[in-house]
């Protein structure tokens, strides 16, 4: 019993840091760099993700036996699909600010890596509560790189901190908070405007979330090398949910991924 | 025709699919090591994109919007894409040996690229017509083949180069990533400046 406690402590924790969706199995890239403009679009982004990704671990882990194989990616995709369209209409109708902001990154959640890749993975191989923590883990895993990715872009690109924050608390009524809607430096420190210190806007523009993302890549690297760990790659198969209807095609996978095969070892695989 | 001739232009430079929409981001990390994969998956994307938003557009005109069904975009989309793909790959199989050889293996990849479903609902979004829908579609792929091809050719200069310990591998890769979103950024306002829009 106590080892079932610690494992399933275990299988919570490891989406956090040991394989932080983002940072070590580099999933998710797309939504991770487009909606990180501000810490605020970055929360809300991982919090929607990781609904779906609990709630679609959780249908996904209880229909596992239902499910045949042969067909799973494709029902995989409708629960996924489904969930994502009832996020999608509570976030319209509850917190229209953030659909605003986050426009098309919302219905692609459904073909946002993490989710499928856990479900594949993990979800239709193990019990309900196991996926269902699974997902939790991995959810808050990615929503706290979005966050750091937030905070970092919107501080160096904005010189604020959290703002828009009322927004994203509409639901809850009016003025939540005491009305708290984040710090502009610039109004905290007038004197900042005197040096003509400016804001990189760069860093909202897409090259900036390229770079923001490459900086802590590196430094996440270094970290787990510290500790020992691996580099983060994007090791083709690995990390790919496509990777087992890739079929047999394992091989081709991985030469795509090196692409050093020569053509005739893929043309032979083809066959 | 100024329009078309716009649409080719944003999707190409201005409004580029990886470099400034964060689309497809996976493959165009993934795949771009080398330049033959990176054509190969390019013209596999166009492909796709173009027959998706050729089956996509109708259904969503004529069925969903036509019934109210406007919110089962998401599932719907998808569901023809991933049927799309299968198909693609069945005929291409049987009938088009050559090209099945040059692009099958990227296909089963195209179904979760958010580049694809992307496309098919900004075409939505932004209320094209059928003609508008596919020359979007065509440009949007077009885009993500010249962001992977020149990407490719820096990765290509990046391995034979001394790198800082620290930045090898993902790091550097993502920041030459930047520097090239930087350089798309020069194409601001070049339809405006047109006068195309």
């Amino acid at each position: 019993m106590a080892a079932e406690k610690k494992s399933l402590g275990k299988e919570f924790t490891k989406g956090i840091i040991k394989q932080n969706p983002v940072m070590r199995l580099v999933l998710g890239t797309c939504a991770t760099l487009a909606v990180t403009t501000s810490l605020v679009n970055g929360f809300g982004m991982g919090i929607s993700v990781t609904i779906v990704l609990v709630c679609s671990n959780i249908v996904i882990s209880l229909l596992r036996k239902a499910i045949p194989n042969k067909i799973r990616i494709p029902a995989y995709i409708v629960v996924i699909a489904s969930f994502v369209t009832l996020v999608q209409m509570v976030v319209k109708a509850y917190v229209p600010a953030l659909d605003k902001s986050l426009g098309i990154f919302l219905p692609l959640i459904v073909v946002n890596c993490i989710i499928l890749g856990r479900a594949e993975a993990f979800a239709g191989k193990n019990g309900v509560l196991v996926s269902a923590l699974d997902g939790l883990g991995m959810g808050i895993g990615f929503t706290a790189a979005c966050c750091a990715m937030g905070i970092i872009r919107e501080f160096l690109g904005g010189g604020t901190f959290m703002t828009g924050l009322q927004s994203l608390l509409s639901v809850f009524g009016d003025g939540v908070l005491g009305g708290f809607d984040g710090i502009d430096f610039y109004k905290v420190f007038p004197f900042l405007e005197k040096l003509s210190l400016q804001p990189m806007t760069i860093m909202l523009l897409p090259s900036g979330g390229f770079f923001t993302f490459g900086v802590l890549m590196a430094v996440t690297n270094r970290l787990a090398e510290r500790k020992g760990g691996k580099k983060a790659e994007l090791n083709g198969c690995g990390s790919c949910p496509m990777a087992a209807i890739c079929g047999a095609d394992k091989a081709e996978c991985e030469s795509m991924k090196n692409a050093a095969a020569p053509a005739e070892k893929k043309e032979a695989a083809a066959e | 025709m100024k329009f078309y001739f716009a649409l080719l232009l944003m999707g190409l430079l201005t409004q580029n699919f990886v470099l400034a929409k964060f689309l497809g981001i996976c493959p165009f990390l993934g795949v771009s090591k080398k330049l033959d994969t990176s054509a190969g998956m390019s013209a596999a994307v166009v492909l796709v994109m173009v027959l998706a938003t050729a089956v996509t557009w109708p259904i969503n005109e004529f069925l969903l919007e036509k019934y109210d069904l406007a919110y089962l975009q998401t599932i719907v989309f998808i569901l023809v894409i991933a049927a799309l793909v299968q198909l693609i790959e069945i005929v291409m199989k049987k009938y088009l040996k050559p090209l099945y050889k040059a692009l099958g293996i990227y296909l089963p990849l195209i179904t979760t690229n958010c580049a694809v479903l992307g496309v098919v609902i900004l075409n939505v979004d932004n209320g094209y017509n059928y003609p508008q829908s596919l020359v979007n579609s065509f440009a949007a792929g077009l885009g993500f083949g010249l962001a992977m091809i020149m990407f490719a050719g820096v990765r290509g200069r990046i391995e034979h180069n001394d790198i800082p310990k620290f930045l090898e591998g993902l790091p550097i890769t993502l920041i030459a990533a930047a520097l090239v979103s930087l350089s798309f950024l020069g194409f601001t306002g070049i339809i405006e400046g047109m006068g195309l829009m």
